[in-house]
């Protein structure tokens, strides 16, 4: 079966690739783009390790085609710190010790990074409704949460 | 070395490993590739319980992109006759384990595996692959497997001189326990169940391994002992440990489910066979079917106590499913239930059962939180029985040093009472309740306390200093949770120099001594202690090259702040010497700084928990949720007081969703029929409130920093926690676990 040609951005970088059509954007970024730091948890969308966000929208890589990236702007982990500057939230979650393995993290701050774009002040339940589709097994969400509304927090006191 | 005014030593640093790991670059198990790799995968067995009469592979072998196929024909037999112990593992059923021999035990048991150009190739032979089953009955619950009709596993197991599915059993006594129920005022006794659950690792098991053409192997994955994996595949495989290097990889969790393995030795034959790099790559799937959860239970528990509260006899009936082949961990709930309780007589007595489903694992306190369901349950019973406030009698009957322990040794420190006061003391447990805040709505509060053994064991530690004056320190244990964070404050301090110049990584198998699991709460117990001796050795390497310098002897210098000091007579005499000054000497001086230290560690003491819960159920929906929950735990001395709360809090919620939420579901057929994480249902972040650690640190006087282990602990309390809490809300008591809506409804139905 030929492959499709897909001509997408992926951080902001034009990147083109040839996939099946079966292929998930998640073997994709993992597989030939090298782009690992998306993680594979349950390949189902139900643990949020591969989110990543398309045009700004949060998604589970797994759950979509590689080919449907034709035209988008596709975001992962490897493009949330900018000319090595971490984002104020992967510098909190490591002051804050909001990761134990880490396996999770990737996915928990794209998630996090959306949140903040859409709500500069989410309450405690606001956060843990949005980041209910993320699972850690690790850190019972406490550090997380935390992690989540004081950078939001110190972001609102930059803007003011 | 044990100064509280440390300036690293319980200091919220910023891990090592950190930066990689919040930017995507850590790599994990399944984020290596090697040139020329290709893909293996595993065929499973389709039937829950079957003879395998034959296996035909070669269809799949002609299948084109295939490049090796292997069973167990192709690894070291190891008769069931003949034990072979690696640690707390039976090589027999690992081998069995890995892949199936004379039968299929459960369904998703492995029965071959292929490598392929790809893992769609993969996946079609494993299809082509013909297998000759003979479908027997087969056997789930525990119940069902110990009846006297049922379908027995193994042949060669014997109990009480018959076939049966009980495999082992444990027995620990003290006194005479029906004198001491003769003496009781009160006895409390009942049946609890729980069911299997899993460990629930977001990382799926994954490898990649290179068998190269002059036969040495390199593997990596990820796991909570990159020895145990060179070991097991050496046993497997019967190549030689020199020859196989382990790397560990990032592991995303493991929690004991990755103190064993899975798909290694399969690689490195497909490797072998094929000569190609081969990676595997389990999908959630057959984590879920085919890998270790905790396991389920059938407990009785009978508890004697003096109207004043006195415990006087304690008796334990605990059955454990082992899954298919032998090994649930009777040490739990056998040795742990009863142990922070000075009762005069216990019977306690364990079964290991196997049944048609996937070997168990370790799981966080293998065992204990089974046994401490029942055991709490039945305490919290005979408090409300006695009129006492539950934590008051906890008090009363703690343990104290000197105490024979019922699993052998002297107690030396015993800090449960702490524990238990602490929780008394906290806001939390004098708050007010509003019981009933609104129609169909009640609240209650629990509590209950915890066990856990804690362990020493192997570790070796290499602390390197470098040419231009800073440190490299190199453990054998892989970081599930922050280690390598506690052990660069230990080493900082302990040097006297600012953290940024300590750097920590994990050795593989072929560069660093031997270092057992990370497990049993034990890696930053044993690798501190390890580190503190290589650190010392290294301070006299670098106090003996200021002797020479100055050409004073070196037992007139002192090392203070990083730096030589002349001291005694020597006092000023000369300007001190900074670590780096005599780094950049090192060679003209004698040579290079540093050492490894390997140690069989001992001196862990005990971890004891005391929890409080508020729960709120929904008496229409049979909805429980948790409102408040405080965790307190003695932990000896905080190193990274984030990551012991993290253990801590982590730990706690696990327990939520083994009380609450998490089971396995089996179909008729004997298959895992909720294998995902959608219907397998872990908690996730609007499911719980903040947790609460209560930190305690009491130093234990056996470890240099004080350190006692954290991880297992916090998970034993919480089950019986909550269920005491949904007692005090609903005035009944659940049995079973978990206490899920249908569960909860069922039961309210029943009670009226």
């Amino acid at each position: 079966m030929s492959k499709l040609h897909v001509t997408t951005t992926i951080n902001g970088e034009p990147v083109e690739y040839l996939c099946d059509a079966s292929a998930s954007m998640l073997d994709i970024l993992r597989g030939p783009l090298g782009l690992t730091g998306t993680k594979e948890g349950c390949g189902s969308g139900d643990c949020g390790a591969c989110s990543i966000t398309v045009d700004g929208r949060l998604v589970c890589a797994c759950l979509m085609l590689a080919a449907e990236a034709e035209g988008k702007a596709i975001g992962t982990i490897e493009g949330m710190a900018e000319h090595g500057v971490l984002h104020p939230l992967q510098q909190k979650f490591l002051e804050m010790a909001a990761l134990q393995c880490g396996i999770c993290t990737p996915g928990v701050l794209m998630a996090s990074k959306a949140l903040l774009e859409r709500n500069p002040d989410p309450t405690e339940e606001e956060v843990r409704f949005w980041l209910a589709g993320n699972l850690c097994r690790c850190t019972g969400y406490d550090k997380i949460v935390r992690a989540v509304m004081e950078t939001a927090a110190d972001m609102r006191e930059t803007v003011r | 070395m044990n100064d509280m005014s440390n300036k690293w030593i319980g200091a919220r640093t910023i891990r090592p490993d950190g930066a990689d790991k919040v930017t995507g670059r850590a790599q994990y198990s399944a984020d290596f590739a090697m040139p020329g790799m290709i893909w293996g995968k595993v065929l499973r067995s389709p039937h829950a319980h079957a003879v395998i009469k034959s296996i035909d592979t070669s269809k799949a072998e002609a299948l084109p992109g295939v490049k090796a196929v292997v069973t167990a024909k192709d690894f070291v037999p190891f008769p069931v006759d003949k034990p072979v112990a690696l640690g707390i593992q039976d090589m027999r059923w690992m081998a069995r384990n890995i892949l199936a021999h004379e039968k299929a035990l459960f369904h998703g048991h492995p029965i071959a595996a292929v490598a392929a150009i790809s893992e769609e190739v993969a996946a079609e032979a494993c299809k082509l692959i013909a297998v000759d089953y003979e479908v027997l009955p087969h056997a789930i619950e525990i119940e069902d497997a110990i009846k006297p009709d049922a379908p027995i596993l193994h042949d060669f197991l014997k109990h009480e001189g018959k076939p049966s599915n009980i495999a082992g059993t444990m027995v620990l006594k003290t006194g005479d326990v029906e004198k001491g129920f003769a003496e009781a005022d009160v006895v409390v006794e009942h049946t609890f169940t729980s069911r299997p659950v899993h460990q629930g690792y977001i990382e799926p098991h994954a490898c990649t391994v290179s068998y190269a053409a002059d036969g040495r192997v390199t593997i990596w994955s990820s796991s909570q002992g990159q020895f145990m994996v060179r070991a097991m595949t050496s046993l497997l495989t019967g190549i030689p440990q020199s020859n196989i290097r382990a790397i560990p990889a990032e592991i995303g969790g493991g929690f004991g489910g990755k103190t064993i393995i899975y798909l290694e030795p399969v690689a490195v034959l497909l490797s072998k066979k094929s000569g190609r790099p081969v990676k595997m790559v389990m999908t959630r799937d057959e984590v879920m079917r085919a890998t270790g959860p905790a396991p389920g239970s059938l407990m009785t528990v009978k508890i004697g106590a003096k109207k004043d509260g006195t415990l006087v006899a304690a008796k334990g009936e605990f059955y454990l499913q082992a899954g298919g082949l032998p090994g649930s961990p009777l040490r739990g709930p056998v040795g742990c239930s009863f142990a922070a309780y000075a009762i005069p007589n216990i019977l306690s007595t364990g079964y290991d059962v196997v049944s048609n489903r996937s070997k168990v694992a370790a799981y966080r306190a293998p065992g204990a939180p089974h046994g401490a369901f029942a055991t709490e349950s039945v305490l919290d019973e005979i408090a409300h029985k006695l009129g006492l406030d539950p934590l008051e009698m906890r008090i009363k009957n703690s343990v104290k040093p000197g105490d024979k322990a019922i699993y052998g040794p002297v107690f030396g420190d015993v800090t449960f009472v702490e524990t238990v006061d602490a929780i008394r003391k906290h806001p939390h447990y004098t708050a007010p309740l509003d019981r009933n805040p609104r129609p169909g709505v009640k609240r209650g509060r629990g509590v209950a306390s915890g066990f856990w053994y804690n362990a020493g064991g192997e570790s070796s530690v290499q602390v390197n200093i470098t040419e231009d004056g800073n440190v490299v320190v190199t453990t054998g244990h892989p970081d599930v949770g922050g280690s390598r964070a506690s052990i660069a404050n230990v080493v900082a301090e302990l040097l006297g120099i600012d953290h940024s110049r300590v750097s920590v990584i994990i050795g593989d198998t072929q560069t660093i001594g031997f270092s057992n699991l990370t497990g049993g709460s034990r890696v930053t117990f044993a690798s501190a202690m390890v580190a503190t001796a290589s650190v010392e050795k290294v301070v006299g390497q670098l106090k003996d090259r200021a002797a020479k310098i100055w050409n004073i002897d070196a037992e007139a210098i002192k090392w203070e702040d990083g730096m030589a000091l002349p001291a005694g007579d020597n006092a000023g005499k000369f300007p001190p010497l900074s670590l780096k000054e005599l780094a950049a000497k090192a060679n003209e001086m004698g040579g290079p700084i540093g050492t490894q230290v390997q140690l069989n560690t001992t001196g862990a003491d005990p971890g004891f928990a005391t929890h409080c819960v508020d729960v709120e159920v929904d008496v229409d929906l049979g909805i429980v949720r948790v409102l408040r929950y405080t965790a307190a735990q003695d932990v000896g001395r905080a190193l990274h007081p984030s990551y012991v709360e993290g253990q801590i809090q982590g730990g706690v919620v696990q327990g939520i969703g083994w009380a609450l939420s998490e089971e396995y579901l089996y179909d008729k057929n004997g298959r895992v029929d909720n294998a995902g994480f959608l219907d397998y249902r872990m908690p996730v972040c609007s499911d719980v409130p903040m947790i609460e650690a209560l930190v305690i640190e009491i130093p234990n006087s056996k470890h240099p920093q004080g350190v006692r282990g954290v991880g297992e602990a916090p998970i034993v309390p919480p089950l019986a926690a909550i269920a005491n809490a949904v007692n005090d809300a609903l005035g009944v008591r659940f049995f079973d676990l978990p206490m899920s809506p249908p569960r909860v409804t069922a039961r309210l139905d029943e009670a009226g």
